[in-house]
C-alpha cells in the first residue's frame, strides 16, 4: 500500500521559463552587450545559477575566470553531447528554442572576450542540423546589424558518450580520440587548442538568458538554498506521463513519485546511470539538489529521472548499466578500461552461482577503488550506480 | 556519387587541411560511403599529411565512423535502459524477421545494415531507433514492418540505388 501522508502538504512547483518564447532575443542580446561584463557576471554570480549538465559548477564563477585570464583567443562552447542515458532535455531545447542558447553563447562571449564559439552536437542528434544551421544564420545576421563581432559553428560528434565529458570534447574537436585530459589546467585557462574555453551545458546557457531577460532575483527566488532555480527533467521509465518537465529545484522524491510515478514505483535512478538509484524506503529523505544544508539525502542530477515498477529485476538493470560503461569506457586510464568489464563479468558470476554472494562485497570494494582512481567522472560515477543497486537489492543480484 | 579521392579533396578544401578538421572529414565520407575504408583512411592521411595510423586510431574511437562496409541504411536500435523495458528485443525479432538478417550484420542487396546503439535521447518516446539520420520512436514491430517497407520502396523508385 502506499503511503498516502505526504499528499497533505503534497507540492511540486513546476516553472516556465525555459520553453516560454523567445521572439525577443534581439532585444536580450543588444541590451545585454550595451552593459559592462563585470554588471553581467555579478547578476550571474548573484542567481547562484549551477550548471545543468549534472556537475553542479557555479557558471558565474567560471565566466568570471576565463574574464579575468589574458588571451587574444578565447573560445565559447556550447556542450549538446548529451549522452547520459535517460537525458533528453538538450535536444528539446536546441530544438524548440534555439535563439534562446544562441543569445547566451554570445553573450558569454562578449562577457569573455571571444569572437568564436561552437555547439557541440552529437552525432545522434543529426537530424536537428538543418534547422540549427537555419537559426545560426539569422543569428549572424542580425550580430552583423548591430556590429557585434561573433560566429557560431556547429561542431559534430560521432556517437561517443565520453564526448560529453569537457576536455574529452576539446580532443574530439582537436580531431583526435576522445580521451580526457589531466585536470588542472582547467578549461577556463587551457581548454579547446590550448585557448581559454567556457564550456557550458545547454540548459545552462539557456537559463542565463532567463537571468539576463528578467534580472538574477527573478531565478534566485525559485528553489531553496544552494540548489537556486529550476532545471528541466527528463522523466522516462514506468511512468504515464514520460517527457521533459520543467521543476523547481529542492523537491523531495515523494513528491516526485506521486506526480510521476505509477502507483507501483520500485526505485528511481536519479541522474541517469553515472548516478545513483534511490530504492522506495528513500524516498522521502531524498531531495533533488546539489550537496548542501538540505535536510536528508540531496542528489543532483543532469535532470535523468527514471522510474521502475516492481515489475523490474534490478539486475537487468545494473546488467544494462555495466554493459553501457564497458562499452562507452574511452579505455585510456586501467581502472575504468578493466574495472567496468570485472564489474559486469563479477555480477554474471554471481548470478549464475559461479561465485559465492560475498563476491558482491569484492565487487563493491573495486568500485570505490574506481570512484577514487578513475582519471574522469565516466570511471569514477560508475561506482555509483552500481553501490546504490547492489546494496539496495542485493537479493535481486544473487536469485 | 563522386570517386573517394575527389569527395575527400574537396571536403579537405571546405573544412582546411590541419588535424582539427579531421572529423568532419571523416563524418563527410562516412556521409556517402556509409563507412571507412582503408583506401579512404590512407588518402584522408595523406590529404591532411599526417600518420595513417592516427587516422584509423580516431576513426575506431567513434560508434559512428564505422570502417567496415555498410548498408545503404544503417539502421541503429537503441539498447539502452529505458528502450531495453520497453521492448527493444521485439523490435530487434522483427526487423531480423523481415530482413533476414542478424544484428552487426549487412542483406545481401545492400540497401540495410543493423547495428545496436546506446541511448539515442529518445527515452520518453521508447523503443527508438535511427536510419541514418531519420529518427523513428514508439516503435512497435507494426510500425517496424511499415518502415521498412517504405525505405524498400525507395528502392524501385530508384533513390536507393546502390552503386
Amino acid at each position: 500500500m502506499r503511503e498516502r501522508t505526504m499528499s497533505t502538504n503534497y507540492q511540486l512547483k513546476r516553472a516556465d521559463f525555459i520553453f516560454k518564447n523567445e521572439n525577443d532575443w534581439e532585444e536580450v542580446l543588444s541590451k545585454s552587450i550595451s552593459r559592462p561584463p563585470q554588471e553581467l557576471i555579478n547578476e550571474l554570480i548573484s542567481s547562484e545559477l549551477k550548471g545543468r549538465g549534472g556537475a553542479g559548477f557555479p557558471t558565474g564563477l567560471k565566466w568570471k575566470v576565463s574574464s579575468e585570464v589574458k588571451s587574444d583567443v578565447k573560445y565559447v562552447i556550447c556542450n549538446a553531447d548529451e549522452g547520459e542515458p535517460g537525458t533528453f532535455k538538450d535536444r528539446e531545447i536546441l530544438s524548440m528554442v534555439p535563439f534562446k542558447v544562441l543569445t547566451a553563447i554570445a553573450i558569454c562571449g562578449y562577457v569573455i572576450g571571444a569572437k568564436e564559439g561552437f555547439i557541440y552536437l552529437r552525432g545522434e542528434y543529426n537530424f536537428l542540423k538543418p534547422e540549427l544551421l537555419k537559426a545560426i544564420n539569422e543569428f549572424e545576421y542580425y550580430c552583423k546589424e548591430i556590429k557585434l563581432d561573433f560566429s557560431i559553428k556547429i561542431f559534430m560528434g560521432s556517437g561517443a558518450y565520453i564526448c560529453g565529458e569537457e576536455t574529452a570534447l576539446f580532443e574530439s574537436m582537436e580531431g583526435k580520440r576522445g580521451e580526457p585530459r589531466n585536470k588542472p589546467p582547467y578549461p577556463t585557462l587551457s581548454g579547446y587548442m590550448g585557448k581559454p574555453t567556457v564550456i557550458n551545458n545547454v540548459e545552462t546557457l539557456a537559463h542565463t538568458y532567463t537571468i539576463f531577460k528578467y534580472g538574477s532575483k527573478r531565478f534566485y527566488d525559485l528553489g531553496v538554498q544552494y540548489s537556486r532555480g529550476s532545471k528541466l527533467f527528463s522523466v522516462s521509465g514506468d511512468t504515464p506521463k514520460p517527457g521533459i518537465y520543467e521543476l523547481e529545484l529542492g523537491m523531495s522524491l515523494s513528491d516526485f513519485v506521486e506526480e510521476f510515478g505509477d502507483d507501483d514505483t520500485k526505485a528511481v535512478q536519479v541522474g541517469g546511470a553515472s548516478g545513483f538509484l534511490v530504492p522506495r524506503k528513500r524516498f522521502s529523505e531524498t531531495n533533488i539538489g546539489f550537496q548542501g544544508k538540505l535536510v536528508g539525502i540531496s542528489l543532483p542530477t543532469g535532470g535523468s529521472m527514471m522510474l521502475f515498477n516492481s515489475s523490474r529485476s534490478m539486475y537487468n538493470v545494473l546488467d544494462n548499466y555495466l554493459n553501457f560503461f564497458a562499452e562507452e569506457s574511452c579505455g585510456q586510464c586501467t581502472p575504468c578500461r578493466v574495472g567496468c568489464q570485472q564489474l559486469l563479468k563479477g555480477i554474471k558470476a554471481v548470478k549464475r552461482g559461479e561465485k559465492n554472494a560475498q563476491y558482491l562485497d569484492k565487487m563493491l570494494k573495486l568500485a570505490e577503488t574506481m570512484q577514487v582512481t578513475a582519471k574522469c567522472g565516466l570511471g569514477q560515477s560508475v561506482g555509483n550506480s552500481f553501490s546504490s543497486i547492489v546494496e539496495n537489492f542485493r537479493e535481486e543480484m544473487i536469485y | 556519387m563522386k570517386p573517394i579521392i575527389e569527395l575527400i579533396k574537396e571536403l579537405a578544401d571546405k573544412h582546411g587541411r590541419n588535424r582539427h578538421s579531421l572529423l568532419p572529414i571523416l563524418q563527410g565520407v562516412v556521409e556517402q560511403e556509409r563507412y571507412l575504408s582503408e583506401y579512404s583512411m590512407i588518402e584522408i592521411a595523406r590529404e591532411l599529411d599526417i600518420p595513417a595510423t592516427e587516422v584509423y586510431g580516431t576513426a575506431t574511437f567513434y560508434t559512428f565512423l564505422d570502417y567496415k562496409k555498410m548498408g545503404k541504411n544503417i539502421i541503429r536500435v537503441c539498447k539502452t535502459i529505458t528502450c531495453s523495458m520497453k521492448g527493444e528485443k521485439q523490435i530487434l525479432l522483427a526487423i531480423e524477421d523481415m530482413l533476414k538478417i542478424k544484428i552487426g550484420e549487412t542483406t545481401q542487396d545492400g540497401l540495410f545494415s543493423l547495428l545496436q546503439t546506446n541511448c539515442l535521447g529518445l527515452c520518453h518516446k521508447a523503443p527508438a531507433m535511427l536510419i541514418n539520420n531519420e529518427v523513428y520512436t514508439d516503435l512497435t514491430p507494426e510500425k517496424i514492418r511499415e518502415i521498412l517497407t517504405m525505405y524498400m520502396n525507395r528502392k524501385d523508385e530508384g533513390e536507393n540505388n546502390v552503386n
